[in-house]
């Protein structure tokens, strides 16, 4: 089958999907973007977490059919996305709630698909403008061998933008469905907090 | 054959960063990782490339009656399947010391989930359901799952016809390996003793459970070799197994580091390198292998589970006599590192206090279970948690404070190992117990911090919302460890750096490359910092990891940094000297101190030790580069003698201390451990970031085998139960405390810049710690971990 969606902000079109094919396996295989990781294929490990229409999924619980038509926000495109979401004045930046009819926090369909990501070609990636939740994950030695990360860093950056400043039994509740092995966790609470409060500096 | 996309492990590290070693310098490769660009060998990709899938067996135990591969075969987009008979050489095993792994099962299988046949396919669900089409025929054999019966007189034998190294000296052939450790008079010191304690533990089957499962893409090239991209703790050991089952030289047999998804012992085994190789060169196609979880709890080897028989004796004065102890490690079907993981346990198995009288055995089993090999504190995590319960209870017997007892007790430079072996660097065991007694104790109560609610997410229980704070009591318990640091036995474990400096765009620069397997510990940015302190540049180059430049030994046994570290220093030591060679023959007749003084490389420029500039790199370089490969060594080790136990074995020691606190409902059973703060030496924190990041990160591991972390081997099948993140539960953010670390640096003279390795020891003491906090938090005895709510509740 065909699906139709789109994918940091590009539509994009995948051909000769089998029907048992996951969102996953056509983002990594189909689309050449990787980011999203498989370590558990049941939906236990969040390292594949991406954002459909705004949410946060597993996407290797997510049939590939059932993103026709819906917009989808993986690891690769989450710089441009929280700079998008920094010029709209989306809630994660403390400004008034742009980014929904109702003027609630989240990303509003509308907002998810109004923008779309960079080409990015450094071998090294030096230079590359990061989300703030990405610049404090490397800053504040959360990344190990990180592996966990790309699903960390969606799941984080969705609870900044609902909750700009998370209590650490926030934090924790919100990155449980995450698993790391490497760090301990203790350096990812820092690096959630580093963001939230660079997040408030920058009010 | 063209380059795969995506070089992955090629970093360079912009020259705005200054750091040399002792800064907190952050990862080269952390941008790539947090943008998803980092290329795990999972994410590897090549034109027309094929998956690979391997059939498994589905019992533990059997002969193989017949297998028939034709209804596979037969499915469109199958280009290859592969059996032992399809295996082109004579070399049909492998293994790290003892060849004992088939490739492929020949004839019978010896575990549940053992390889028996191979497919390669042009989507990944066809190679799975050809994989499900080859019929396979067992004829099943009675299981072998603990010592009774792999010892029993009419045992069958795991291995039938054994000829290695270690058959001469065990008393049974369902034994890898047993190394007893013999000093002093064990019968006499109990003469002598006030107090004496005994205990049995049972330790169970642990996990490394990596994220990134095991991956790798084989692709053929033009001279008839193969090409592997790979994820692994150690290229050149893979090497040295593969190649001769493929039938090639090893030239032909390139190997480059991919991303690695976390290791902790679990790749230090091959996996699926050589299915992999075989399928590409049969095919001619690149072929690619991913396995899911649910394969990736067969594909690797698992932390030894044990059972552990100790008695200590004391005086009233609170002084240990003797310790007698005997370790049975289930080692699985094939022996992997079952050998020296033996040796560990056996000469750690007293943990780091000073007792004269010892009599120790430890033995690994071959059984019918799946293998057991490298873990994270290999041997020693299993000795730790039972000799930190009996200190538990011999210090309650003479009626000592457990932390006091164990100060009286603790070992320090200079004390005699059960080996003979002499302490001979600092050795802070009572500072660390000291340092780590003193931090702060959280709040009582913490789950009302918040306010005036409780906020259950604190308690145990969490969101289940089973408690607000009734039948919740605390508990508090101390452990600590000793690990040894490198490859000890007398294994020649060296490693192999090069190094080049050159001038590019008007700066100097160095280029380190090695073969060391950067697993995420961060051997990379600390290897960039050695080279900075050392030749004065600011930008480094970190070349791919690959067979291209000598062996860099395994990224384990806490050795990298020491060893590989080593080995970076030494070369760019050497190239240095070079340098300067030049810098003599250019600019020498200007300035006497080229000839007089001590000149180091800082900042780009030669300067005297009194810190006057004689020359800029670049003007002393020009167009020359300058290149070293040297190997490097520590000091060598000996051998165990086989019947006492006594020999200088080790390299190095590394010590840590771990305070649990624990809030246990113990209506129910559940346990939430509050805080693990943990206290280490590390000798120099060459980071001291990613220092703290291994120190957290191997204290939740024990966090994990104490209260959730076992994989379930039936007792009467043999079969894995569990073999999912459903059924095997690792620590999720929420199931983890805070983690203060206070980190000690106590230079050990022996090892570059005083460093002490620093990734296992704090695997040791966490688990011991919690166990020690629920104990003290119920009153119960505990002699198993994990610790499941039936265990608390009697129920």
């Amino acid at each position: 089958m065909r699906v139709n969606f789109t994918v940091n902000g590009r539509p994009q079109e995948a051909d000769d999907v089998w029907e048992g094919e996951s969102l996953l396996y056509v983002l990594r295989e189909r689309l050449g973007l990787p980011g999203s990781k498989n370590a558990c294929e049941q939906g236990e490990c969040g390292s594949c977490t991406v954002r459909l229409d705004g949410v946060p999924v597993c996407s290797c619980l997510v049939a590939a059919g059932q993103a026709e038509g819906r917009d989808v926000v993986t690891v690769e495109g989450l710089a441009d996305f929280a700079k998008q979401r920094g010029e709209q004045g989306g809630c994660a930046s403390g400004a008034s709630g742009a980014s929904g009819a109702s003027g609630s926090c989240g990303t509003s369909l509308q907002d998810a698909q109004g923008w779309s990501a960079k080409g990015q070609d450094s071998q090294t990636g030096e230079g590359t403008e990061l989300a703030p939740i990405q610049q404090a994950f490397i800053d504040a030695g959360a990344v190990q061998c990180g592996f966990c990360t790309p699903g960390l860093l969606v799941a984080a950056d969705e609870m900044l933008e609902r909750n700009p400043n998370p209590s650490d039994a926030d934090i924790r509740e919100a990155l449980s469905g995450n698993l790391c092995r490497c760090t301990g966790y203790e350096k990812i609470m820092d690096a959630v907090r580093l963001a939230a409060a660079r997040q408030g500096e920058a009010v | 054959m063209s380059t795969p996309n995506g070089t992955p492990t090629k970093i360079t590290q912009g020259s705005q960063t200054k750091g040399g070693i002792g800064e907190s310098t952050l990862r080269p490769d952390g941008t790539l990782k947090v943008t998803g660009e980092f290329a795990y060998s999972s994410d590897m990709w090549h034109e027309d490339m094929l998956w690979g899938q391997i059939l498994r067996s589905t019992v533990a135990h059997a002969e193989i009656v017949s297998i028939d591969t034709s209804e596979a075969l037969a499915l469109a987009g199958v280009y290859a399947v592969m059996t032992y008979d399809d295996l082109p050489t004579e070399v049909k095993n492998y293994g790290l010391e003892i060849q004992d792994t088939p490739v492929l099962a020949h004839g019978k299988v010896r575990h549940h989930g053992e390889p028996v046949a191979i497919v390669a396919a042009d989507h990944p669900e066809t190679a799975r359901r050809a994989a499900a089409k080859i019929k396979v025929e067992y004829r099943e054999l009675p299981v072998i799952t603990d010592e009774a019966s792999a010892t029993a007189p009419d045992a069958i034998l795991v291995h039938e016809g054994r000829d290695d190294h270690h058959v001469g000296h065990v008393p049974h052939p369902n034994i890898v390996h047993r190394q007893p450790i013999i000093r002093g008079d064990v019968a006499a010191a109990r003469e002598r003793a006030d107090f004496v304690v005994e205990g049995e533990y049972t330790f169970g089957m642990q996990d490394q459970a990596f994220l990134g499962p095991e991956s790798g893409l084989a692709v053929p090239e033009e001279d008839g070799g193969v090409h592997l991209y790979i994820a692994t703790q150690w290229l050149h050991s893979d090497l040295r197994q593969i190649a001769p089952v493929l039938g090639l030289p090893e030239r032909k047999v390139r190997m480059t580091l991919s991303g690695v998804g976390g290791a902790f012992g679990g790749r230090e085994d091959l996996s699926m390198q050589i299915h992999a190789c075989l399928l590409a060169l049969r095919t001619g196609k690149p072929v690619k292998i991913v396995y899911n979880r649910f394969e990736s709890f067969f594909g690797h080897v698992h932390r030894h589970p044990a059972k552990l028989y100790y008695e200590h004796g004391a005086t009233k004065d609170g002084k240990l006599t003797h310790v007698k102890c005997r370790i049975v490690l289930d080692g699985g079907a094939y022996a992997s590192a079952s050998p020296a993981v033996v040796g560990n346990a056996a000469s750690l198995g007293v943990g780091p206090y000073v007792v004269d009288d010892v009599d120790i055995e430890a033995i690994a089993l071959y059984t019918n279970n799946p293998p057991c090999g490298a873990m994270r504190g290999f041997g020693a995590v299993q000795a730790c948690f039972a000799y930190e319960a009996q200190m538990d209870k011999l210090a309650d017997a003479v009626g000592v404070d457990r932390v006091e007892f164990r100060q009286l007790n603790a070992m320090e430079q200079g004390t005699i190992m059960p080996t003979g072996q002499p302490v001979d660097s600092p050795a802070p065991v009572a500072e660390l117990l000291r340092r780590v007694k003193a931090m702060p104790l959280p709040p009582e109560q913490q789950w009302l911090s918040a306010g005036e609610e409780a906020d259950v997410r604190q308690l145990p229980g969490g969101l289940s919302n089973t408690t607000h704070g009734e039948g919740v009591v605390r508990g508090v318990g101390y452990a600590v460890g000793i690990k040894n640091v490198g490859f000890s036995e007398g294994f020649d474990d060296y490693s192999t750096a090069k190094v080049r400096m050159e001038v590019i765009a008007g700066e100097p620069v160095a280029t380190v490359h090695t073969a060391m397997a950067e697993v995420g510990q961060g051997g990379v940015t600390v290897h960039a910092q050695i080279a900075r302190t050392e030749l004065g540049v600011t930008q480094v180059t970190i070349h791919p990891a690959d067979t291209q430049v000598g062996s860099a030994g395994s990224t384990s046994a806490s050795r990298q940094t020491y060893v590989t570290g080593g080995a970076v220093k030494n070369s760019c030591e050497l190239v240095r000297e070079k340098v300067l060679e030049i810098g003599r023959r250019r600019f020498g007749s200007y300035h006497p101190a080229w000839a007089t003084a001590e000149l180091l490389l800082e900042g780009g420029k030669v300067v005297t030790d009194g810190g006057e500039v004689l020359a800029d790199l670049v003007d002393v370089l020009e167009d020359e580069s300058v290149e070293v490969e040297a190997e490097w060594r520590h000091r060598p080790t000996e051998a165990f003698d086989l019947r006492t136990g006594q020999g200088n074995g080790h390299v190095q020691y590394s010590f840590a201390a771990h305070r649990a606190v624990v809030e246990v409902d113990t209506e129910l059973g559940l346990v939430k451990v509050i805080e693990l703060a943990c206290a280490q030496d590390v000798g120099k924190a060459l980071n001291p970031l990613s220092v703290v990041g291994q120190i957290q990160g191997g204290t939740i591991q024990g966090l994990g085998v104490a209260v959730m972390e076992e994989i379930i081997v039936d007792p009467v099948t043999a079969k894995v139960r569990n073999p999912s993140f459903t059924d095997y539960l690792i620590p999720t953010i929420l199931d983890t405390p805070t983690i203060p670390v206070d980190v000690l640096e106590l230079a050990d003279d022996h090892a570059p810049y005083g460093l002490r390795g620093v990734g296992e020891a704090p695997t040791l003491s966490s688990t011991p710690a919690v166990l020690a906090a629920i104990r003290n938090a119920t009153g119960l005895e505990l002699n198993r971990t994990p610790v499941r709510p039936e265990h608390l509740t009697g129920s």
